[in-house]
């Protein structure tokens, strides 16, 4: 059979020149997320006198379409981590994946030995850098808050596709870094160990509130995660309540159909 | 999108589709610089992380102890200056398993710039100055490009605000466009006290955080010497009290460490 030089195909049966070719491999360029598609937007989280507090709405977004209404961001990893995540959701769903598995292969070894939020974060971290460094990103902002079991010390860390990493007593993603991190640290910044937990829940209320009026991709729809040295909780989804009165006389939103 | 041109078969491409490529690289603002005397080295950064125009923390740190007598400091991509590190602390923990003492000071200046070039079509974006003790126990300041160029000096500003302080190290520590007079005599290079290049590196950071915009928050300035306990008596950089001057020991790095030998004084800056 004459294949021309450099020919990978032919209208005849595959004959094998030699060894180590071999029947089918596939020449495509493998996929690389270079764009997100379904998407998540801010996530906002807190440390206060207790540990930390995270929210996040419940929304996806195909564009600008709102496509999944009811899509959790936040999950527990461990008895004593959250994770919330802004970006691509099938990223983030993958991600939930690894850190399952990772978790459960830490169970199984049973010595007695829980990884603690700091641990996570930094296998969480390596991941995102080493996936950047292949050129093949997971295209997620994520914050992971927590409270190590051991010595009861906050935690508050944040890493995205870049595998750029930072800690921080008040931390925003996406929209929320422009509308809420200056609300965030000026309730915050020099008082996390005065806040009460109630008052950490007011904050992040009025910061989801905010991005609900102004970040086109938000839902009023939106949970609340606490992590105390107790453990962690996340809220069932809520809303709080709106006043639109400013748009009375603006045509274009408000109580107006047309 | 594709547009037929008016008669003719070929189709045209009028407007290339979109594309977008991923940028893996950052920069996260920020400063470091290095001076260091006839017996010590002073290794300082703010401690501002930031992208773009959005202060990502006010806290974090960007020179790291190495061993006693090596401190690294990092500018650039804060994700490739963490990855480095970890790499630059591993290699010196295996060759403390090997050799049985701590890499000195010009060898770990080679490994890093060994380490950067082998990353030279995927460079590590990090500006590097390594400061500290080389064998005859005198201060040494190495300074590094992304791509592993190096070599020794007196003085090195690197980062944002490298334009500002660089020149202002250059007159006050190197002495440059200043001339002797009968009356005064411009000293040598190298030759200042402590406490004088202390004031000259906090007045760098002041500075440069009043006019550049991602520097400021914190200032970190780590002090490499010959502990105190190690000479009989204190002389030189050791008799420095610099717990006096808030100073407190730097942790991270090996393990083995000599009360004294690297200390860091925090400071703070600006917050706007």
């Amino acid at each position: 059979m004459n294949y021309l030089p450099g020919q990978t195909w032919s209208s005849q049966p595959a004959q094998h020149h030699h060894q180590f070719a071999s029947a089918s491999y596939n020449t495509d360029p493998s996929a690389h997320t270079s764009q997100p598609i379904v998407t998540g937007t801010s996530v906002i989280a807190i440390r206060f006198k207790d540990g930390v507090m995270m929210a996040t709405d419940t929304l996806a977004s195909y564009g600008s379409l709102a496509r999944f209404m009811d899509i959790k961001r936040i999950e527990k990893v461990g008895e004593n981590t959250i994770l919330g995540a802004s970006g691509d959701m099938s990223d983030w769903q993958y991600v939930q994946h690894t850190l399952d598995k990772l978790m459960l292969r830490e169970q199984n070894e049973n010595d007695g030995h829980i990884l603690s939020p700091s641990q996570i974060y930094a296998y969480l971290a390596r991941v995102m850098y080493n996936r950047r460094s292949k050129m093949d990103p997971i295209w997620n902002s994520f914050v992971l808050a927590g409270v190590d079991p051991k010595d009861g010390s906050p935690f508050l860390g944040y890493v995205d596709l870049l595998g750029t990493t930072y800690s921080a007593s008040t931390i925003a993603t996406g929209f929320g870094l422009h509308l809420a991190q200056p609300l965030l640290r000026k309730a915050v910044e020099g008082r996390e160990d005065q806040i009460e937990e109630e008052e950490a829940k007011r904050i992040l209320e009025e910061c989801m509130k905010v991005l609900f009026y102004r970040d086109a991709r938000s839902l009023n729809r939106f949970v609340i995660a606490t992590v105390t040295k107790e453990g962690s909780k996340i809220s069932e989804p809520y809303s709080v309540p709106t006043s639109w009165g400013f748009a009375e006389m603006l045509r274009g939103y408000g109580p107006q159909t047309q | 999108m594709l547009g037929l041109q008016p008669g003719s078969s070929t189709v045209v491409p009028t407007s290339a589709p979109v594309g977008h490529r991923f940028e893996p690289y950052d920069s996260n603002g920020g400063s470091i610089a290095a001076v260091c005397g006839k017996d010590f080295c002073i290794i300082a950064s703010d401690t501002r992380q930031s992208t773009g125009y959005s202060i990502q923390t006010r806290y974090k740190p960007k020179v790291f102890r190495l061993n006693d007598k090596a401190t690294l400091a990092t500018n650039g991509f804060a994700a490739d200056a963490e990855a480095m590190v970890s790499r630059i602390r591993q290699r010196l923990e295996w060759y403390r398993h090997s050799h049985g003492r701590s890499m000195p000071l010009h060898a770990i200046a080679r490994m890093i710039s060994t380490i950067l070039y082998g990353k030279r079509f995927f460079p590590y974006y990090v500006y590097n100055i390594l400061g500290g003790l080389d064998e005859e126990g005198k201060g040494a300041v190495y300074s590094f490009d992304p791509v592993g160029s190096y070599e020794r000096e007196f003085c090195r500003a690197a980062g944002a605000a490298q334009s500002l302080i660089q020149p202002f190290l250059d007159n006050q520590i190197m002495f440059k466009n200043q001339h002797s007079t009968p009356e005064h005599t411009v000293p040598k290079p190298g030759e200042m006290s402590l406490p004088d290049v202390l004031k000259i590196v906090m007045d760098s950071f002041t500075s440069a955080t009043e006019r550049h915009i991602e520097v400021g928050d914190g200032l970190e300035m780590f002090v490499v010497r010959t502990p105190p306990s190690a000479q009989g008596e204190a002389i030189g950089a050791a008799s420095v009290d610099l717990k006096a001057m808030g100073g407190v020991e730097a942790v991270g790095g090996e393990d083995e460490q000599e009360e004294g030998a690297v200390m860091v004084i925090r400071r703070e800056l600006k917050k706007d």
